[in-house]
């Protein structure tokens, strides 16, 4: 079973409805047995660093996260959640999985912030996550707070300054833009995370 | 590089596509699924649906058919009209839209787009601003979706624009009314001044007739995202034909 923690973020809607067009059903649920329970589990986000983790912790889950040894992914603000903080709204601590700190996009002529659109990875050495992705694809981002490139970043972007797209740390993965609102190469993600290709 | 948008707007009526041109005289142009399945297969880059009539006539959109959307899109799309409380945007996002857009709601109450952008984020908080040009400056309209209700502010658009991305707007789609529905190209002159004076993401709304007015759109007055109706319903431009050609032209742009 597939669980999406229910975090109470906006985009976890689109989360499950991108899993059922593969095929896939999921569970949302913020009950921590279940979600330990689950063979994998996505941990969605839309909105800010701070409302975020105070809806983690309102619903107990801030321990069960960090705990869970199966596959996670988090998408979006769920990807920027794993890293140590974010200084959205004056400095966040969150899950602290990966090392880092989220900061804001810095804006100049020509990029436009929130980074809104469609963009394209590089990568290093080929993560399982984009196995059978084409390297020019483009992924549909949306975001103004982005995670710092280091040693657990798979694929990164490129908006003005350089940025983790695709980070993962043992268990843990995280992607910055939404693969269930990025085509045809967000649904091959999808796919290739829930056949166990991490 | 950030590829430059194309963006199809439907503007729903009843639960039905329609479009008028000038805001004026709407047509039927087709189911809402079909028309977004549509596009999707053709390539767009995102999709705004506009509830044309929910803002002047004091009601939110439906949910019911932004559901039966984002089970079929596997692209972003934008929900707009009538969104004027917390509830009711929060209602949409979970329904499964990704961005919701506010316009004559943002005028009666500037507040709510910080309310908005604290609650969910900036980066889906979307300012819909229709313009319309007098005496060589640009003036906000209010109730646009019917022409017996249509109404000045007191904001020049320039203003408006600057004043929401302070509140936390986290992109603008300007419509250029003096363009809409005429086919003779996007207002660049006053795109350009107003992607000047913003930081957030500028969509141009209003006037595409033919695929030359995205290359100019795109490169004279620099706007990240390109917005049009009737040329896509109507089957006057193809979304992989313009896509094809902007990409020739050395655009940035998802194939």
């Amino acid at each position: 079973m597939l669980a999406i923690v229910d975090s109470g973020g906006a985009n976890i809607a689109s989360v499950r409805f991108a899993l059922e067009r593969l095929g896939v059903q999921s569970e949302l649920t913020a009950d921590p047995a279940v979600i330990r329970a689950a063979e994998r589990v996505i941990l969605p986000g839309v909105g800010s660093a701070s409302e975020g983790m105070k809806r983690l912790r309102a619903k107990g889950l801030v321990d069960c996260v960090r705990g869970l040894t199966q596959p996670v992914l988090g998408v979006c603000l769920g990807m920027q959640l794993l890293f140590e903080e974010s200084e959205e709204d004056g400095g966040v601590e969150t899950l602290g999985l990966i090392p880092g700190k989220v900061a804001l996009l810095p804006n100049s002529p020509g990029i436009t912030v929130p980074h809104m659109g469609w963009n394209t990875l590089l990568t290093g050495r080929k993560p399982a996550l984009l196995d059978g992705v084409e390297p020019e694809a483009r992924f549909y981002f949306v975001h103004s707070y982005a995670a710092p490139v280091n040693a657990f970043t798979v694929a990164s972007c490129t908006h003005g300054t350089p940025f983790t797209a695709i980070v993962q740390r043992g268990n843990f993965s995280g992607a910055q833009f939404h693969p269930e609102r990025s085509g045809p190469a967000g649904a091959r993600l999808l796919q290739n995370f829930v056949e166990g290709r991490v | 590089m950030l590829a430059r948008r194309i963006i199809p707007c439907l503007d729903v009526r009843d639960g039905r596509v329609v479009k008028g041109t000038q805001f004026r005289d709407h047509e039927d142009v087709g189911d809402i699924i079909e028309l977004a399945s549509r596009y999707r297969d053709e390539g767009a880059d995102e999709l705004v649906f506009y509830d044309i009539t929910a803002s002047s006539d004091g009601r939110t959109v439906s949910t019911e058919w932004v559901t039966r959307v984002a089970k079929v899109l596997d692209i972003p799309f934008c929900v707009a009209g009538g969104i004027r409380s917390l509830d009711g945007a929060r209602e949409i996002l979970h329904g499964g839209a990704d961005k919701i857009s506010i316009n004559s709601p943002a005028l009666e109450n500037p507040a709510l787009i910080g309310e908005l952008a604290r609650e969910f984020g900036s980066q889906c908080v979307v300012v819909g601003i229709d313009s319309r040009t007098e005496d060589g400056d640009y003036f906000v309209k209010q109730y646009t979706g019917d022409p017996t209700k249509t109404r000045a502010t007191r904001w020049r658009t320039l203003d408006w624009a600057v004043e929401a991305q302070k509140l936390g707007a986290g992109e603008v789609v300007l419509n250029c009314m003096n363009q809409d529905g005429v086919r003779r190209g996007y207002d660049l002159v006053q795109l350009k001044a107003l992607r000047a004076l913003l930081h957030i993401p500028l969509v141009a709304s209003g006037g595409a007739g033919e695929i030359s007015h995205f290359n100019d759109v795109f490169r004279i007055a620099g706007v990240d995202g390109a917005l049009a109706a009737s040329v896509f319903h109507k089957g006057v431009i193809a979304i992989p034909k313009l896509k094809e050609q902007l990409i020739a032209d050395g655009i940035p742009i998802r194939p």
